[in-house]
């Protein structure tokens, strides 16, 4: 019978041929012992490769689509509330028409909702289910938003989360949490930081971030740049 | 397009737990909310899932908790807002 134990060592240090032709894993999966999903996506992969249904052209294209987008996009509609008051008020009412005001496209959306933060409720964003996010508004998702830790402590203690990313709120701000759950994505408007008066549209969109459009963090204050 | 409920009625999430693929997370099974929006009416990811084209399209609601209500522990003034689908919704 065969070495069982140099047999599972074999598998646990080189991923690809080793496992068959099949397995070969693309030269981004290779740093580390695959899983057996893993396994499963690039077998997959593979095979759509080999009959020629997908080309490697038309993956690239897709995946530099997906990795084109970032929270710049999020930060214009953003910075653009914050200096204009009708136009936030269109953003409140219908966010998808509000966004493609701006020339950013929001067809993969199909609801769109954005949230605004006052000094009376402060919104944080999760999918509990998934990992349901506004790639189109801010490219994907950090992984710590896609993990267990976040979705479970983000709804059994919201506060602990905030306070660990440095958010931390009086007794008398509403928390909310909001779960997309199904066809909405949310945005959070974060606060305009305080001495910003007079500043450009641009110029306050280099204070948004990702973590503020998440509800994770407050907007950069001017003096933190 | 017709909703059951309108945004400030007080609703239950039911209680059920049938197989297949569903957008109703079971923490929030059986809890007592408020409509807090009516988001539109979209095919049903229920039926999505299995190749179906779900339609004809279904309501789909904000529905806000107390996050205390949800924990069974207090937890301030903070609350939670999930979209549910209407077939999950009875009033409370």
């Amino acid at each position: 019978m065969s070495d069982s134990h140099a047999h599972s060592h074999q598998q646990a240090q080189a991923p690809g041929p080793a496992i068959g032709d099949l397995l070969a894993p693309p030269i981004d999966w290779s740093d580390h012992p695959l899983t057996y999903y893993e396994k499963r996506i690039i077998a997959i992969g593979n095979l759509l490769r080999e009959k020629g249904i997908l080309t490697v052209d038309e993956i690239r294209r897709a995946t530099e689509e997906l990795e084109a987008r970032t929270p710049a996009l999020g930060a214009r509609v953003v910075a653009r509330a914050w200096v204009d008051p009708a136009y936030k008020a269109r953003l409140l009412a219908n966010a998808k028409a509000a966004v493609e005001e701006l020339g950013i496209p929001t067809d993969t959306i199909n609801h769109l909702v954005v949230p605004e933060n006052t000094d009376k409720v402060h919104h944080v964003v999760v999918c509990t289910l998934c990992s349901c996010y506004p790639r189109q508004l801010l490219g994907e998702p950090p992984d710590w938003y896609k993990s267990d830790a976040y979705k479970i402590r983000i709804i059994q203690d919201p506060r602990s989360v905030l306070r660990e990313r440095g958010v931390h709120l009086a007794e008398d701000v509403e928390v909310r949490v909001l779960d997309s759950t199904a066809d909405v994505r949310y945005l959070v408007l974060p606060r305009r930081p305080p001495g910003t008066e007079g500043w450009s549209e641009e110029q306050l969109a280099t204070l948004v971030t990702r973590d503020a459009m998440i509800g994770v963090a407050e907007a950069l204050s001017p003096t933190s740049r | 397009m017709p909703y059951r409920f309108a945004i400030g009625d007080r609703v239950r999430v039911k209680a059920l737990y049938p197989p297949g693929h569903v957008r109703t997370p079971v923490y929030i099974r059986g809890k007592q909310g408020v409509i807090t929006a009516q988001h539109g009416h979209f095919p049903n990811p229920e039926q999505l899932a299995y190749g179906r084209d779900g339609l004809p399209p279904i309501p789909l609601y904000g529905v806000t908790f107390d996050l205390a209500e949800v924990l069974g522990r207090p937890a301030g003034r903070d609350r939670l807002t999930l979209d549910i689908y209407e077939h999950w919704l009875e009033p409370a």
